[in-house]
């Protein structure tokens, strides 16, 4: 039978198949198949996105009894005209910006550095990989330990032994953001490396060779053959990245809640304050969330755009 | 990662002309520079575990050893954190003290206890609060990867009108942050009374798994010749037939790795669990930031719960190592 089987389903049928009993057509097949998928994602996520929409043209909590009084645009125009929603994309974006270059740069020096095989590499490779799979809300909860400026070994690590004079992560505002940044890196770094050394493993030997009858330099090598050898994984993950990055929640609430004050209120932290504490204001926090899918949308649309592109490639 | 030297090449022993030996002894890779590079790797493997490894010597330390100035590298173990972890306890007197310790019947965990001036007086919450992660994240797990094998063979074998538009849709739910999925969630499981039951997390989890367990599972059924089950189909086997003994078999790894896959994401879930739980049906990873002792914050009881909640996926990242960097991009890159 050929590719065509599949769509010419009815007719292979009737002639292939001898009188046998009851067989189910392809179709059919295809349709139980995908059914129960379908149906539960329709119940769990269209219907509620549906219901969302329409709640962020009302005025509506769920604690009030008030039944949801259209509004129109108005829920919009106040977040776009309000300067603390702007300071929490503001945030956002900084946050995601800093964590993915840096995890970028340090993705991909651990995938050159563990690139030849060593004895043990194999191990030092999975240890490396350990944090990405960890919970983030239990990992973030300890390391609120880890920096206590009194009795964390952060700061003694860093080297200071005066707890006088030693800094204090969370509950500074520039260095909260970093607190997180660099859990964030401590995660997700070897996500990268993941990713490079699967790009690394790809290259052809011969090119280096070539390279080196040649007399390239080493940098040479790098700029002109792993570079670009490496690149459409590297945007991949770069683009993974920055998606989780502009949703990330659990880190933030795990280590600051997003203080001190609202230093690191990202987006998902101020949606989360928004829907379901103090006001329960969730008209507000649908047309909040209507925005945020906006933005993920247009950026994942990207993502699988680039991501076809290097399975073409 | 992979080398590309594992297809076989039969019956074509021609000795191969090396052109590389000549060009590596021009040395751009000498072997100094390889056993520095593995050094620094191994250093920083050791860096990057240090806040693990912290947590499971926190885990073992007394109350008072996890909060001292400085930090101590050096302590006698105790089990304090985990006793406590799963106990309720009071706090007792000298003399009621003095009478426990003459007794001879006192478990282990009795004695611990004893030891910081309190009598265990029932269980705590948290016991209760893994198995609900266990029947969570195993249920949602076995419903999503059923589904999911089913749709991700349609949608490999078959055209299906739309077929790109449909998986970029199952993906897009997994791009969506969250909170933004909760509220309208939250709304309708109040209307539905599914508001803090095992089922309502088990719907939610499966949903979200399944956009997953399609993309990744999909990936390798892909990988299954199609001649396998064409070859079934001459034989006289129906389609089904050849999907249950042709293409199941041959999957099963895939289906493992994905199962364990969504098993992970949904035992470290805590967004969907912090909101849409509050007792009943609450999970372990809310839960663990909300440990408190009696006087302070006892990080021996947290890191011990932490602790326990992590070694399991410690040992599977061992055991999917192969299969991680499928797993994290949901199926769509496979091995360079």
């Amino acid at each position: 039978m050929s590719e065509t089987s599949s769509k010419l389903s009815g007719i292979e049928t009737r002639v292939h198949q001898q009188p046998r009993q009851r067989q189910m057509s392809n179709t059919r097949i295809v349709q139980l198949f995908i059914l129960p998928t379908m149906i539960l994602l329709i119940l769990m996520n269209i219907f509620p996105l549906i219901y969302s929409l329409y709640l962020s043209f009302t005025n509506y909590s769920v604690i009030s009894d008030k039944a949801p009084e259209w509004v129109g645009l108005q829920n919009y125009t106040t977040i776009l005209s309000d300067e603390r929603f702007w300071q929490n994309f503001a945030v956002t974006g900084r946050y995601a910006l800093i964590s993915v270059i840096l995890q970028t740069v340090i993705g991909f020096g651990l995938a050159l550095l563990l690139r030849s095989k060593f004895k043990g590499s194999g191990i030092i490779t999975t240890l490396i990989l350990v944090p990405m799979m960890l919970s983030p809300i239990v990992v973030a909860n300890f390391w609120k330990l880890i920096y206590n400026p009194s009795y964390g070994i952060f700061n003694y690590l860093l080297g200071y032994t005066n707890i006088n004079t030693s800094p204090e992560w969370l509950g500074e505002p520039t260095r909260a953001m970093w607190a997180i940044i660099i859990v964030d890196v401590w995660m997700w770094s070897p996500f990268v490396m993941l990713l490079c050394l699967a790009g690394l493993s790809a290259i052809p030997e011969y090119l280096y060779e070539a390279a080196s009858i040649d007399r390239a330099s080493a940098w040479f090598q790098f700029r002109r053959i792993t570079l670009p050898q490496v690149m459409p994984l590297l945007l991949i993950a770069v683009l993974f990245r920055s998606i989780e990055a502009f949703k990330q929640f659990d880190l933030v609430k795990g280590l600051t809640g997003g203080g001190p004050g609202d230093a690191t209120e990202t987006v998902s932290i101020r949606l989360f304050q928004l829907a379901f504490q103090g006001q329960y204001d969730t008209g507000m926090s649908s047309a909040l969330a209507y925005i945020v899918l906006i933005v993920i949308i247009a950026v994942s649309n990207l993502y699988i755009r680039s991501l076809n592109n290097a399975r073409g490639g | 990662m992979a080398t590309e030297t594992t297809t076989p090449k039969p019956a074509l022993r021609v000795p191969v002309v090396n052109y590389s030996t000549r060009v590596d002894k021009v040395g751009w890779q000498p072997q100094a520079a390889n056993v520095t590079r593995a050094i620094i790797a191994v250093i920083i493997a050791l860096v990057m575990l240090i806040p693990v490894v912290w947590m499971g010597m926190t885990a073992f330390k007394p109350l008072r050893d996890a909060v001292t100035v400085p930090p101590k590298v050096f302590f006698t173990p105790s089990m304090e954190g985990f006793v406590n972890l799963f106990t309720q306890r009071r706090q007792v007197s000298d003399a009621e003290v003095e009478a426990l310790r003459q007794r001879t019947d006192l478990g282990f965990a009795d004695q611990v206890a004893l030891a910081q001036q309190q009598v265990i007086i029932g269980q705590s919450e948290f016991t209760r609060q893994i198995i609900n992660s266990l029947i969570i994240a195993g249920t949602s797990t076995v419903i999503s990867v059923v589904f999911a094998v089913l749709a991700a063979y349609a949608f490999s074998r078959f055209d299906i009108p739309g077929k790109d538009d449909l998986l970029f849709f199952i993906l897009s739910q997994r791009m969506l942050p969250a909170v933004v999925v909760t509220i309208p969630i939250f709304l309708m499981y109040r209307q539905l009374g599914l508001y803090d039951t095992h089922l309502g997390m088990i719907l939610l989890y499966t949903s979200f798994n399944l956009s997953f367990a399609v993309w990744l599972l999909k990936g390798f059924i892909d990988e299954i010749p199609k001649e396998y089950e064409e070859a079934a189909l001459v034989d006289g086997y129906t389609r089904l037939q050849a999907f249950r003994k042709v293409v199941l078999p041959q999957s099963i790894t895939g289906i493992a790795a994905t199962t364990v896959f969504s098993l992970i994401f949904s035992w470290n879930e805590y967004a969907f669990a912090l909101i849409l739980t509050s007792d009943r049906a609450k999970t372990a990873p809310p839960s663990i930031p909300l440990i408190l002792g009696s006087g302070g914050i006892e990080w021996s009881t947290i890191a011990a719960a932490s602790l326990l909640f992590l070694i399991p996926v410690v040992i599977v990242t061992f055991v999917l190592r192969k299969h991680l960097l499928r797993g994290v991009t949901f199926g769509a890159i496979r091995k360079g």
